[in-house]
């Protein structure tokens, strides 16, 4: 079988977005060198009054408030997908065995989506992953869609190795195949993230991301090395993100990003009525045979209402009937995205001493030392009126 | 605090946050043996028996009332240490006036709601700023002294303050001093692993307080505490308000209906069919299109 490589990568270096070794190197230092030569990153240290070393973390601790600003002013009134079916796909190819990432590429990427499985779960309690790795230019199935963060986790800190070309035609036409299958309802998102630097491709890959544009796939891409067209292209046919991350921090920040639900495009899920169990906790000391494992468990279980098989956890899919169990928490972790909180106010401390009151409304901390701000509390209001 | 102290942090230092519930309307109602005075006394004692299991423990007091909720008494806050019960009494009743005043153009039949969620979100804002500090810190835990009923209004707000709860892994407590379960407060104990308790004998509260709420949450471990039973995590239809165990969710809003609608009364979407630009979209929610 012949592969060519596809006419849509192109290498761009973008200097102010990340860091390339062999630039710096002319100049005797690496990238981590430079945080000690350039930046001094001891005297930003502070002692509090107890001699301990007070952690400075108010730069990025504004950054990020500054972002979440602008994120939730954008996208207040605005209907997200909340049913969500992601498949994460991990580029395992040559690439991904660099070391400009420590220990290697590969390591940080599944340690991040780790991080970020448990907060997806966290977020979308009724939602479901599924993982894909490309390797050797094919792309394999690590997990199936599932909605326990366990079983993905565990795959995931198996061993994993390292080898070939990454191929995006390959990864997209099996997200394509697999995700064809969901019901309508659900919003179907592909998240990869890429190290390699090219695709090795069999096809025409503009024909596979016409396909997945019209299957309303959202494609989302986090590259690690550098901008790639054809990712940005991918990204902005299919209403995906798509950025690149400059060193860990950052990587971890752009993965976590995608787990809150993203604006919802129009007609992209069709709406319906999914019919759902709220199953009563058992008793302690009942002694049932659970449906999940096959084995008499102790108290502790949940009971369909359907045919009352017993289950060990939600939400899930009672194994027996197909009845989707949830518990209202579960339901109700979502409601804070469908009623996000209006963004605070940045309120100068010196407009007039009268009307600053001395202490904070909610944690009665003073007000009065020097470099606070003052973020004037809308949420009390927001309380009153529900 | 003075410096020294600030390193002999051990696990069993906890910074307690006491709800109390004033609500008036709720105390007027109430006929057992418990008179709001007597309730404040137990309370009191309880306060003061935290204070000496540990010499680094910390109590911070925030009353819950009908219009507003506020900072009662905090005891790392400097003060002469021998008023500590006069400048509560004190500043309770300040508090209960206010709280008064603001209430003088509603007229209110039955119990009335507490403002639960407002004094949840006030202890989290407390405890986050504990948390940012510095690594050194008591082990934060909040208890609920509620009588008054589960206001259906501060469902959402209640459930955002217990999931941050369980975030931070901070127990919520709650100790029903009312007639009737809450079932906000059994389901906020079970999410946060703490512990739900309605005490059979409102005389007795200090001795209820005392053997149940008062170790701390390293020693927890040894202990047979009551455990929850029969948590009710069902959920009640929006139609009717009643609790359903199988119901219909609307894939958008996630509405939950008993029966099968046509369309969806929160969020307007028509079932079966898919969004179109030009189907009617209430205030509360708009849909947006990409652009390419």
């Amino acid at each position: 079988m012949l592969r060519k490589e596809t006419n849509g990568e192109e290498r761009r270096l973008n200097r102010d977005e990340e860091d390339e070794e062999e630039e710096e190197n002319d100049r005797g230092h690496d990238a981590w060198e430079r945080t000690y030569a350039d930046e001094r990153s001891w005297e930003a240290l502070q002692e509090d009054e107890s001699g301990l070393l007070r952690p400075i973390d108010n730069k990025t601790l504004y950054h990020a408030q500054y972002r979440r600003r602008l994120r939730t002013a954008t996208a207040a009134r605005i209907q997200k997908g909340l049913i969500r079916y992601l498949y994460i796909v991990i580029d395992l190819s040559r690439a991904a065995t660099e070391t400009d990432y420590k220990p290697n590429r590969m390591v940080v990427v599944a340690r991040q989506v780790e991080a970020f499985i448990r907060e997806f779960f966290d977020q979308n309690p009724l939602s479901q992953i599924g993982l894909l790795t490309l390797k050797d230019g094919v792309a394999h199935c690590l997990t199936e869609l599932g909605g326990s963060p366990e079983s993905h986790i565990k795959a995931l800190m198996g061993k994993l190795v390292c080898s070939g070309d990454a191929s995006l035609q390959n990864g997209l036409d099996l997200v394509h195949s697999l995700l064809n299958q969901i019901p309508s309802y659900g919003h179907r998102e592909v998240l990869m993230l890429y190290s390699a630097l090219s695709t090795c491709d069999p096809g025409d890959i503009m024909e596979t991301i016409q396909k997945c544009k019209s299957s309303k796939i959202r494609c989302s891409v986090i590259g690690l090395s550098a901008e790639l067209y054809i990712c940005k292209y991918l990204c902005l046919e299919t209403g995906g993100s798509y950025s690149v991350s400059l060193d860990e921090p950052h990587l971890k920040e752009l993965v976590l990003e995608h787990a809150p639900p993203p604006p919802a495009i129009a007609e992209f899920a069709i709406s319906n009525l999914i019919k759902m169990g709220f199953p009563q906790r058992a008793a302690e000391g009942v002694i049932s045979i659970c449906s999940c494992h096959k084995e008499a468990k102790v108290g502790g279980g949940y009971t369909c209402p359907r045919c009352k098989a017993r289950v060990c956890e939600l939400p899930t899919e009672c194994c027996i009937c197909g009845l989707t169990l949830v518990s209202s928490p579960h339901l109700a972790r979502s409601y804070h995205h469908l009623f996000p909180i209006t963004p605070f106010d940045d309120v100068a401390v010196s407009s007039d001493p009268h009307k600053v009151p001395k202490n904070c409304f909610g944690c009665q901390q003073s007000l009065l030392a020097p470099g606070k701000r003052l973020l004037f509390l809308l949420y009390v209001i927001m309380i009153r009126d529900e | 605090m003075a410096p020294a102290a600030s390193k002999l942090y051990a696990d069993d230092v906890s910074l307690l946050m006491v709800l109390i519930d004033t609500n008036p309307f709720f105390w007027n109602s109430i006929n057992t043996s418990l008179s709001f005075s007597k309730f404040i006394s137990n309370v009191l004692a309880f306060l003061n028996s935290i204070l000496l299991l540990n010499q680094l423990n910390q109590v911070v007091v925030i009353a819950t009332g009908y219009n507003s909720c506020d900072y009662i008494f905090d005891s790392s806050a400097l003060q002469n240490h021998n008023q500590k019960g006069e400048s509560l009494l004190q500043k309770l009743e300040e508090f209960v006036d206010k709280d008064e005043s603001l209430c003088r153009d509603d007229s209110v039949d039955g119990p009335g709601f507490s403002l639960l969620s407002g004094s949840l979100s006030m202890a989290l804002c407390y405890i986050q700023k504990v948390f940012r500090s510095g690594p050194l810190h008591p082990r934060p835990r909040i208890l609920c002294l509620h009588g008054s009923p589960d206001g259906p209004g501060q469902y959402v707000a209640i459930m955002n303050a217990i999931f941050s709860a369980q975030r931070s892994m901070v127990p919520i407590d709650s100790c029903i001093i009312g007639a009737q379960h809450s079932a906000f407060l059994q389901q906020a104990s079970y999410i946060t692993s703490g512990i739900y308790l309605k005490p059979q004998l409102l005389d007795g509260l200090f001795q209820y307080l005392t053997t149940v709420f008062a170790t701390d949450l390293h020693s927890r471990s040894f202990l047979q505490l009551p455990k929850p039973v029969g948590v009710d995590f069902r959920a009640a239809c929006f139609c009717h308000k009643n609790t359903i165990d199988m119901g219909y969710i609307c894939s958008v809003c996630l509405s939950i209906f008993c029966k099968h609608h046509k369309k969806c009364s929160t969020c307007g979407s028509v079932f079966g069919q898919a969004q179109t630009q030009d189907s009617s979209t209430p205030d509360r929610k708009r849909k947006t299109s990409v652009d390419n």
